[in-house]
């Protein structure tokens, strides 16, 4: 199947052509809820074309790191539910659910778009543990982004629940007006490239067949704080520094759309 | 900058910590054939960091489906031995080493011609034995010449360093303080003849600049480090050379 549409899907784009009519550099259609889901602390719902995550916060009292006793954890995961696509099988987490983790867990981190000193309880011995987790509904390419998105929009609506000090308890249910202590947005944009031609937002056809692929999270600043490249392919420089600028181009598309969004919910 | 056991500096007086000047790899020392019992062997130290790989086949698929019809399933195993850090790393994958894997057969398939191999499986194991920072990039630096020892057939070598960002600097092929406590890393690895890049990861702060200039230090070094590989590999096999050049005189002599 994947060998029958590669020559045809390679030939469209050289048109600069997809099949859903869009343009090589844009993105399907993004729709996104906030907190629709009450059990979460702050949760997102994100739709790119019929690709669709659920990423939900939770909030827990915990130990920090030895190595950083005076910061707040942040843990990311995705789980590729077999719900979600033909493709995903049960049982223990492939290569591939553990590299899309641990990329948008980086675009993240590295961007400290928390602020994890004020996350701080009692310092070496009590912080705040950050938990998202990823969760596909309906995976059609581009879980990446759809999950980075999904998940700095659940950080930025969730709300700390209420901690019983002297119990040592946290009231799950019981959410306070607070937010966290959030410094940026980071946003991660997912290029392909597919005999020669460089795309964004790939779907899962075009996935399958593209030859590789460089995902980038960029700040306001206009700066990057991760990358990675995954696929058989290679890029030039020069593919990498074109895919810089329309990472921080999409960026701020993605962040402006986000803004609205939050601002109504 | 910051953390338990966090240097003042990174830089002092122009310098790295190490010594070394920004655009300065540390030693490498590769060597070919250091598993005798693999098709194809290397092992690398590139400073404190070393590395010895391993490579099997094309040998057959294990498990059975995984084996693809078109071209050779390629099987990277990157794993830390327990005492290759400070504190005692827990044997087995973990989610980084799972992770690492994958970039690593990502970065290493566009040099290996997998398509003259169909239904077979080329397995390469990584066992990283010292570990200071930049175990990624050295670890493909020798897996791509195993791959070659074993006889695979090949576009070029993969060549690799992780370069990053250390007090305001740029600095190439970062050791453990700097991997620690930098503000940014960002392995990449190259095609040597043509500089096509097969792996590029980065984590940290850097702007469009700091990322052109870095990966152009990275290519440069990668040459120079392309040049250490292939001397490697000439060496083993011209030494068997030179031993069958001597045994023909002691054949002949039986006659």
């Amino acid at each position: 199947m994947a060998a029958q549409i590669k020559p045809y899907l390679a030939a469209l784009l050289q048109k600069k052509l997809r099949e859903e009519g869009r343009g090589l550099n844009d993105y399907r259609k993004i729709e996104v809820e906030i907190n629709p889901l009450a059990s979460s602390a702050g949760s997102a719902r994100v739709k790119i074309g019929s690709t669709e995550v659920l990423v939900g916060v939770k909030l827990d009292v915990g130990e920090p790191f030895p190595d950083t006793p005076n910061e707040g954890v942040l843990i990311g995961n995705a789980e590729l539910v077999p719900m979600a696509s033909p493709d995903f099988e049960p049982g223990p987490p492939k290569p591939e659910s553990i590299e899309i983790a641990r990329v948008i867990d980086r675009g993240i981190r590295e961007s400290h778009a928390i602020d994890m000193q004020k996350m701080v309880i009692k310092e070496g011995e009590k912080v705040w543990m950050v938990n998202f987790d990823v969760y596909p509904i309906n995976h059609d390419g581009n879980l990446l982004d759809a999950g980075a998105l999904g998940a700095i929009i659940a950080l930025m609506n969730a709300r700390f629940p209420k901690y019983d000090e002297k119990a040592g308890r946290v009231k799950y249910t019981e959410l306070t007006k607070e937010k966290l202590p959030m410094t940026e947005i980071p946003i991660m944009t997912t290029f392909g490239k597919l005999s020669g031609t460089i795309f964004v937002d790939p779907t899962k056809r075009e996935g399958d067949v593209m030859d590789t692929r460089l995902s980038i999270t960029t700040l306001e600043s206009e700066k990057a704080s991760s990358m990675q490249k995954g696929g058989f392919g290679t890029f030039t420089k020069d593919d990498v520094l074109q895919m810089f600028d329309l990472a921080v181009e999409k960026g701020k598309e993605l962040r402006k759309l986000l803004k609205q969004a939050t601002s109504k919910a | 900058m910051g953390g338990i056991g966090a240097p003042e500096h990174l830089i002092v007086n122009g310098k790295r910590l190490d010594g070394r000047k920004f655009d300065e790899l540390r030693p490498i020392k590769i060597k070919v054939g250091a598993v005798p019992n693999a098709d194809g062997s290397a092992s690398i130290e590139q400073g404190e960091t070393k590395i010895t790989v391993g490579v099997y086949g094309p040998r057959e698929v294990f498990p059975r489906h995984m084996a693809k019809a078109d071209r050779a399933h390629l099987n990277v195993i990157y794993d830390m031995a327990a005492f290759s850090t400070p504190e005692r790393a827990r044997p087995g994958p973990s989610r980084r080493s799972t992770e690492i894997s994958k970039v690593i057969a990502d970065s290493l398939a566009p040099a290996i011609f997998l398509e003259k191999y169909p239904k077979t499986a080329i397995d390469v194991y990584i066992e990283v034995t010292n570990a200071n920072a930049g175990t990624r990039a050295a670890a493909i630096c020798a897996a791509s010449v195993a791959i070659a020892d074993a006889g695979i057939e090949m576009r070029d070598l993969v060549t690799s360093v992780a370069s990053g960002k250390a007090d305001g600097e740029l600095v190439l092929d970062l050791f453990q303080p700097e991997d620690n406590f930098g503000e940014a890393d960002m392995p990449l690895a190259i095609m040597p003849r043509t500089n096509e890049i097969t792996l590029l990861q980065m984590d940290g702060d850097l702007n469009r600049d700091e990322i052109k200039k870095l990966v152009e230090m990275s290519i440069k070094a990668c040459q120079k480090i392309y040049g250490i590989q292939k001397l490697a590999l000439k060496e083993k096999y011209e030494t068997e050379k030179v031993g069958i050049e001597e045994s023909e005189p002691a054949a002949q002599g039986g006659k």
